[in-house]
């Protein structure tokens, strides 16, 4: 199904997480200026799981930072439950790509999870303790709490990247890619991961990635994104079943469309560029 | 039974190569006539005299010590300020780019050529002698933490950031750790300097101190005990050498691990 | 870039502005801490003198004479006990032994041994730098990869051929770092020496003109060590550049 512009939210409430509008960025270098992002509008409402999707080198990372307030946007707005992003908002975490090195080697994992918790307002050690045994739990490392992040595989370490988040309670969950680097196995697990989580949790997830499979998978809405410079090429409402499955879903008729319908989106937003080049 | 056969043979590697050169230090100097050279016999004799005689009035307590003070007290201030410095230098740019030549140059002036002066400016007692640690150990720290806090990984910094995690909170959680290894290796160029130093400024000018006894025993032909005094500075600088790996390696755990693991996958 | 030269430059200017208006104005013991201008011009006089040039002549000759002996012996030493693992092991604990024994330790028998000759500069400057190349030619030769070794051992390669198809290539990083560590230290000890003992030199004329009064030309002299220092650095270090660039272009090559 193709819409155009934000969506009333499937689930009935119209209250908005995550408002972005006209959302542009351009990085500045010596001699060249690079127009990452163009003009970049949708929202997302709240408990929704988004993915956003498109060809390599439209920018997902540079909309994430910018959406973390991690980047500062060159113009246009963003906001996070109505108040406008200036630095990394409270109640939001963020899981990266590189796993590895956003876990701190001298702490414990049990350390690392724990870490946001120190420096947020009003938690104790025992409720600290508790959010972190959970988590841990959730993500299925309930016994390596005192293992370091390089005794881990890379799988166990994005996992308690997850957990870090997990615990920290957020109200928004932004995913750069973070399953890009694990083998296709895990990634299947995690995945199961991200969305028995969402379900249990209510938070809001914004998933960039680059696997359309794992899009529409995962997601109850779709973004797909135009090459460079870019604009929000299509809004995808994935109507999948709530509950799905990787044998089964994944073999569904409707997954199949879902996904041929974003290959071509992507395939003619990669032509275009090359259209585009020759004006 | 294995383990403790396993340490008895490493023990053996340990001691035997220092065992032969001691055996043969001692049995050559045995019959010794030259007077730079007595028999180790003769040294090993003096040794306890020279230094634990007397209890309370002994060499020890009473030039080892104030030497070990000078030396801590010295270093101490050197790598506060080393590491203060080197931390505010490694996150500011331009700051850096300001500062860093002159610092270079600084850091190049041998150590001990700025004793004569510092003596017209603080005189001869202790403050000249750690003043002179000061400035012969803050350069090598100053400059290592600057590199340490230069490769903050900006993976790890965003992430921290994005949580919330700033100011004091962020240096004391993500910013001295991930530089400590290479202020680790700041501190550890500066502790030799340091113990340079304070038997330097102690030759030079001073009324105690174990660089001072040690010149004065060369002075009077005092040569076994010179000798004594040769061993004493060598002792010293293993000690705390030894120290210091002791701490290194508590400190830097976590660091050796993620190398062993980087090693093996490599 | 630009931007970091002219910072850099401010830095230095504002150094030296410093120095020069500072000693006017802070209260320090008389004389104790000379204007820049002065010690520039003290400096200027003492250049034009004979005296200034022999003494820097026999700074940089005992630094070099005990540079170069370390080196040597260091290379030689380092590789013969590098490469055979238990020599390694043999003599581990007597190199961390004497290692930190600090050089200055051995002033005294210098005195006994040699007095105010050159030769007390070049035992202190020899002493320190030995460990330093060593050290590192231990470490260098340890980190042959012994396939490379065995590969060399079937073609035939009797062992000084391997010292320089094998051993020398993957020692040479760690064995300039050793220099460049080594260098340093020599020209310190050297200075050192020639201060504490008596030898001829820089070390000796800075001392020499404190105890005369001349602060400001001691200062000059202090600023000259430094020069050197940083031009010993600066040039070893562009030689460890080049012979790297070679090393590395050469590795490359290998791997491909």
């Amino acid at each position: 199904m193709l819409v155009d512009g934000p969506l009333p939210v499937a689930g009935g409430t119209a209250e908005r997480m995550l408002d972005v509008r006209a959302l542009r960025k351009v990085y500045a270098g010596k001699d060249r200026r690079v127009e990452a992002l163009r003009d970049l509008t949708f929202s997302v409402g709240r408990g929704e799981l988004v993915c956003i999707v498109g060809p390599s080198g439209c920018g997902k990372t540079t909309l994430l930072r910018c959406l973390a307030g991690l980047l500062a946007p060159t113009s246009g707005d963003v906001r996070v439950e109505g108040r406008p992003v200036s630095g990394p908002p409270p109640g939001m975490a963020v899981v990266l790509q590189e796993y590895g090195r956003s876990l701190l080697p001298w702490m414990s994992v049990a350390r690392n999870v724990e870490l946001p918790l120190r420096h947020k307002r009003g938690i104790d050690r025992k409720r600290r303790a508790q959010l972190v045994a959970g988590s841990l739990d959730a993500v299925g490392l309930a016994d390596v709490g005192n293992a370091y992040p390089w005794q881990l595989s890379g799988g166990m370490q994005q996992r308690v990247a997850i957990a870090r988040a997990l615990a920290y309670e957020p109200q928004l969950l932004l995913m750069d890619e973070p399953f890009a680097a694990v083998d296709a196995q895990t990634r299947a697990d995690l995945e199961d991961l991200i969305r028995s989580i969402w379900h249990r949790t209510g938070v809001t997830v914004l998933f960039v990635t680059h696997d359309i499979d794992e899009a529409v998978y995962l997601g109850g809405r779709v973004i797909v994104l135009s090459s460079s410079p870019t604009v929000v090429q299509d809004d995808v409402v994935i109507d999948l079943p709530d509950e799905r499955d990787q044998i089964e879903t994944r073999s569904l008729g409707r997954f199949v469309e879902l996904r041929r319908h974003i290959y071509a989106e992507i395939r003619a937003a990669k032509i275009g560029r090359r259209q585009g080049a020759g004006d | 039974m294995k383990r403790l056969l396993s340490w008895v043979v490493s023990l053996c590697w340990f001691l035997a190569l220092p065992a032969v050169l001691v055996a043969t230090w001692w049995f050559t100097s045995e019959g010794s006539e030259n007077i730079y050279f007595p028999p180790l016999r003769k040294i090993v004799d003096v040794f306890p005299d020279t230094w634990f005689a007397d209890g309370t009035d002994s060499r020890l307590v009473a030039d080892v010590v104030p030497s070990l003070g000078r030396l801590s007290a010295g270093y101490a201030v050197a790598a506060v300020l080393g590491i203060g410095v080197g931390v505010l230098i490694g996150r500011v740019a331009w700051l850096r780019a300001l500062v860093e030549p002159v610092i270079e140059m600084f850091r190049a002036i041998p150590p001990p050529v700025v004793v004569p002066v510092l003596v017209a400016l603080a005189g001869i007692d202790n403050t000249m002698k750690v003043l002179v640690i000061v400035f012969g150990c803050v350069w090598p720290i100053m400059l290592n933490t600057v590199e340490g806090v230069r490769a903050l990984d900006p993976v790890a910094e965003e992430t921290c950031r994005s949580y919330g995690i700033t100011g004091v909170n962020r240096l004391r959680v993500l910013v001295l750790p991930s530089a400590s290894p290479q202020i680790m290796t700041g501190l550890r160029q500066a502790l030799s300097i340091a113990v340079i130093l304070m038997v330097i400024s102690e030759m030079i000018v001073s009324t105690d101190g174990l660089g001072f006894t040690v010149v004065q025993f060369q002075r009077t032909f005092a040569l076994p005990e010179m000798w004594t005094g040769i061993i004493m500075l060598g002792l010293v600088g293993v000690v705390l050498s030894l120290l210091f790996r002791l701490v290194e390696s508590r400190v830097l755990r976590w660091y050796e691990g993620v190398r062993r693991t980087h090693h093996s996958a490599a | 870039m630009r931007t970091n030269l002219l910072l850099g430059t401010a830095g230095v200017l504002g150094t030296a502005a410093a120095f020069e208006v500072g000693p006017r104005v802070l209260p320090l013991p008389g004389g104790a801490l000379p204007p820049l201008s002065e010690i520039l011009s003290a400096l200027g006089d003492e250049v034009r003198d004979g005296a200034f040039w022999q003494a820097l002549l026999d700074t940089l000759q005992q630094w070099a004479l005990g540079l170069v002996l370390a080196v040597v012996a260091g290379i030689v030493v380092g590789a013969v006990i590098g490469s055979v693992r238990w020599l390694r092991r043999l003599t581990a604990s007597t190199i961390e032994f004497l290692r930190p024994i600090p050089s200055v330790a051995l002033v005294p028998l210098a005195v006994l041994l040699f007095g105010t000759q050159l030769r007390s500069a070049v035992l202190l400057a020899f002493y320190a730098a030995f460990w330093q190349v060593l050290v590192q030619t231990v470490r260098g030769a340890a980190d042959v990869d012994p396939v490379a070794e065995d590969t060399a051992r079937c073609y035939g390669l009797g062992p000084l051929a391997r010292a320089r198809h094998v051993l020398w290539p993957t020692s040479l990083p760690y064995v300039v770092t050793g220099v460049r560590l080594a260098a340093s230290v020599a020209l310190i000890l050297a200075v050192t020496a020639e201060l504490v003992i008596g030898s001829p030199g820089l070390g000796r004329e800075i001392s020499a003109a404190q105890s005369g009064g001349a602060t400001a030309l001691a200062y000059g002299l202090i600023l000259v060590t430094g020069l050197l220092g940083l031009l010993v650095n600066v040039g070893v270090r562009a030689v460890e550049r080049r012979q790297l660039a070679w090393h590395v272009s050469v590795r490359g090559e290998v791997a491909a």
